[in-house]
């Protein structure tokens, strides 16, 4: 997991309560760990744009789906699902689905916020919960200070915005070889995210198995071809993850260690 | 034709409700052990459905996509960063379509 560089050094006169002189280098400092972000970030989002071109968005309708989603697997959910021309509510519930887990981050992060933190720095921090951002706020030493990842989130974001944006517009100027090349970037990422985790736990090792095989056997079996690609997904995700917690509930010790 | 706009909406507004309900309201850990397991587990199994077979049928060629998610997997396996993983499996699928295609 990219962790975008070394974690600052904990600061002993800021330690708890972060003094206003301090919230300025601590946002320096966020500029700094989300440079490599936002670089990722755009080669991902550039992949992403492509498929939001294939779904028939602008680059502007695109830009904004990502600035106010900022979610790889949940926009990729989305664009295509535009793309077969689904309803809003299956829309609604596969971008609840494939953004399930910023649910589990967010009430992790909860926790690593000092209890006083305000209802407005919530809500902002809410807006960017992702694996990147998510990996480099936990790994932040003792409290979090919001503005530490108001510094990641102001770079990556455009980042991720921009990316989006040309990869509509360049998209379809390129050789049908590089699209086909870049359509896999997301798939890659999805890999970067499922495999760590997959290599500590032989629980997850399997899941990753077996929901490889089923989603196969979902695409090519005749009798399920009606059935849109959301559906399936959906169907397939719950059906899974819940024989998996049913059969192998998480140790809550253990499930720390593991979190992206 | 859906309305695009209308689907940006429901998208931004799900995504935003996701992240910012646990935040503003859960101050405690979640007990149910069967809830935060489920929870636990969503990611991976989502995005390995979403992966697989979708990572060969979005190449030219099949074989190429097989060799991203090879190699893909592998470096993953071995920690590489976020970036690298994706940029490699770009790689992969250009250079081998260049001999497969």
């Amino acid at each position: 997991m990219d962790k975008g560089g070394a974690a600052p050094r904990p600061n002993p006169q800021t330690k708890g309560d972060f003094p206003i002189n301090h919230h300025a280098s601590h946002f320096k400092r966020g500029i700094l760990d989300g440079c490599p972000i936002a670089l990722g970030y755009f080669a991902v989002a550039f992949t992403l744009g492509i498929a939001a071109k294939n779904a028939g968005f602008s680059a502007l309708q695109a830009m904004i789906e990502s600035l106010t989603n900022n979610a790889s697997a949940g926009e990729y959910a989305v664009f295509s699902l535009a793309a077969a021309g689904a309803g809003y509510i299956e829309v609604a519930i596969m971008t609840l689905v494939a953004n399930a887990r910023y649910l589990l981050m967010s009430c992790s992060l909860s926790q690593k916020l000092a209890p006083g933190t305000s209802l407005p720095h919530r809500l902002l921090l809410a807006f960017d919960v992702t694996d990147e951002i998510f990996g480099i706020s936990i790994a932040y030493p003792g409290r979090l200070d919001p503005w530490y990842t108001y510094g990641a989130m102001a770079i990556s974001i455009p980042g991720w915005a921009l990316g989006t944006f040309l990869g509509v517009i360049v998209g379809n100027a390129l050789p049908l070889r590089l699209v086909s090349a870049l359509s896999v970037g997301l798939y890659g990422m999805f890999l970067a995210i499922i495999m760590p985790p997959a290599k500590e736990n032989k629980i997850v090792r399997a899941l990753v198995l077996i929901s490889f095989a089923l989603s196969f056997c979902a695409s090519s079996w005749p009798l399920l071809s009606g059935i849109s690609p959301g559906v399936k997904t959906i169907a397939l995700t719950v059906l899974i993850s819940l024989g998996a917690a049913i059969l192998f509930p998480v140790d809550p010790e253990k499930e720390e260690a593991h979190q992206p | 034709m859906k309305n695009i706009w209308l689907y940006i909406f429901v998208s931004a507004g799900v995504s935003y409700l996701i992240r910012s309900t646990p935040l503003v309201l859960i101050r405690r850990e979640i007990q149910n052990k069967t809830l935060r397991s489920f929870l636990y587990y969503v990611p991976y199994v989502t995005l390995s459905v979403m992966t697989f077979p979708a990572i060969i049928q979005a190449t030219q060629s099949p074989i190429a996509g097989f060799l991203a998610l090879a190699t893909g997997a592998y470096l993953a396996w071995k920690g590489r960063s976020l970036f690298l993983v994706a940029v490699a499996c770009c790689l992969v699928v250009f250079v081998a379509e260049l001999f497969l295609i």
